[in-house]
């Protein structure tokens, strides 16, 4: 059923968005802006320049006490021991059976203190799930901080300059993250470009996006997001990922680390030494036509991702192939709404951004 | 083109095309509402020369970055020309839809087809 937009949930900047004239649409239970000036003009100020996207409607959670770190070294698939006091790490939330609930940066805020960012889509799921295992742990608090945090990603070559300049203070190098006077900085992004990701205390919102704004940060919507990160070859949870596929048939095994026996560890072993019957990869269009989510390819496999890459100016996307089809080069064909269209397998990145 | 327009001397279907007469001859396009929510054009589609279009059926495909979209004809006829010119840029359906966004032109099979279509303040009513 469609929520209607008064039943929405609003981020603290859903004034600005409207004032600025965005699109907004429903997703994932917010009222998004989706685009602003245009996609591809917001997308290529990112490459160029610097955009601010509003991520308010992503989640966090809270996991504190002397147990947090055995307690998450449980539930994520990556070493959560290896993450330092000031530190960043991506990983995946699996099932007992492999299956992926949600892809998710982890942030070390201090000894015992750890904030995860979730896909707003997902949100209660992952909570519920960190509150079921919670009750089994020792020592460990797991707290819904959504309400406490807005986000922004200040993203593009100029980003650390602009943000430097708005809030002062010096920023976290890639992957660290540092609290500049109630803001949570961190090194980390969606884009591909350098740039930061701010959490922060939701009555500072409207403040630090204009700041931003008003040093030259183009406001982008959800929309080049999501060409940008497809560029990049980042997974989107809900299109790549989801609970029936599990993190090696999606390229994630490097954030894997079996040995930490998290759950879903046994499952992804197996599917790891079996080898995956079905791989995800990047794909370029070579003839006309956009594949989009859900297209068949012939022969066997399915399209999660598809759109047109304004930096490369074709239609890209990410695509499940039988894994002895998955090699770069191998030409393919994909069903696009009753229509034969031509693609090709190719390595990721489809884009790569200029060293800066 | 930024500000909505819809032209009075068009007459629309309620599927966000118009039409333009020119004797026997009729031009299809999509009108400046369908544009803005399709977002920027990257592809157009276009059907064959000589092949036909029926009222209230699709014809053709536009896509944007984001989505695919169904281009419904307003009229039923035969196709005898296309907007070639969108191959290279589709764009145009953007900054100029009742111009050289133009899609197709047709030559009408039921002529009567024409009084079920709206007046632009008739489809200017639809989209409030």
């Amino acid at each position: 059923m469609a929520a209607s937009a008064d039943t929405l949930k609003r981020t603290p900047l859903h004034e600005r968005h409207v004032e600025a004239g965005a699109k907004m649409v429903p997703f994932a239970g917010w009222h998004m802006p989706v685009q602003y000036g245009g996609i591809r003009q917001e997308h290529i100020a990112v490459r160029r320049g610097a955009g601010v996207f509003d991520v308010s409607h992503m989640g966090e959670i809270e996991t504190r006490g002397p147990g947090a770190a055995a307690f998450l070294q449980r539930l994520l698939s990556n070493d959560v021991e290896k993450i330092a006091v000031g530190a960043a790490q991506y990983s995946v939330l699996c099932r007992d059976d492999g299956g992926v609930l949600d892809d998710l940066f982890t942030y070390r805020l201090a000894d015992d203190r750890y904030l995860t960012v979730t896909n707003a889509s997902n949100h209660d799921k992952d909570l519920a799930w960190f509150e079921r295992h919670a009750r089994d742990a020792a020592d460990v608090e797991v707290v819904d901080r959504h309400a406490d945090y807005a986000m922004l990603a200040v993203q593009g070559a100029d980003a650390r300059g602009i943000v430097t300049e708005a809030l002062g203070g010096e920023l976290p190098e890639r992957f660290r993250s540092a609290d500049l006077d109630g803001v949570l900085v961190a090194g980390t992004g969606y884009t591909g470009e350098d740039g930061v990701e701010l959490l922060l205390p939701p009555g500072e919102a409207v403040r630090v996006w204009d700041a931003v704004v008003e040093r030259g940060a183009t406001p982008a919507g959800l929309a080049a997001r999501d060409t940008l990160r497809l560029e990049v070859c980042f997974h989107l949870y809900g299109n790549d990922l989801m609970e029936e596929r599990g993190p090696i048939e999606a390229g994630l095994g490097w954030c894997c680390k079996e040995a930490t026996g998290f759950v879903g560890a046994d499952a992804v072993r197996a599917a790891r030494e079996a080898g995956p019957r079905e791989k995800l990869v990047p794909f370029v269009m070579t003839g006309p036509g956009i594949a989009r989510q859900g297209n068949e390819v012939a022969g066997g496999g399915v399209v999660t991702s598809g759109t047109l890459s304004p930096c490369l100016e074709v239609g890209i996307g990410m695509a499940y192939l039988p894994a002895e089809r998955a090699q770069p080069g191998t030409e393919f064909e994909i069903d696009v709404r009753g229509k034969t269209r031509s693609a090709r397998v190719e390595r990721r990145p489809l884009y790569r951004p200029e060293e800066s | 083109m930024a500000e909505a327009s819809y032209p009075e001397e068009l007459l629309y279907h309620p599927e966000h095309d118009w039409v333009r007469f020119d004797g026997d001859i009729a031009t299809f396009g999509i009108t400046w509402f369908a544009q803005d929510a399709l977002g920027e054009v990257v592809f157009f589609d276009p059907p064959e020369v000589g092949s036909s279009t029926t009222a209230g059926e699709s014809y053709a495909e536009v896509e944007s970055v984001k989505a695919v979209s169904d281009v419904i004809a307003p009229l039923s006829g035969e196709i005898v020309e296309v907007n070639t010119a969108l191959g290279d840029d589709p764009e145009k359906i953007n900054d100029d839809p009742y111009g050289e966004g133009w899609l197709v032109k047709v030559s009408l099979s039921d002529p009567a087809e024409k009084d079920s279509l709206l007046d632009q303040a008739s489809y200017v009513q639809t989209l409030e």
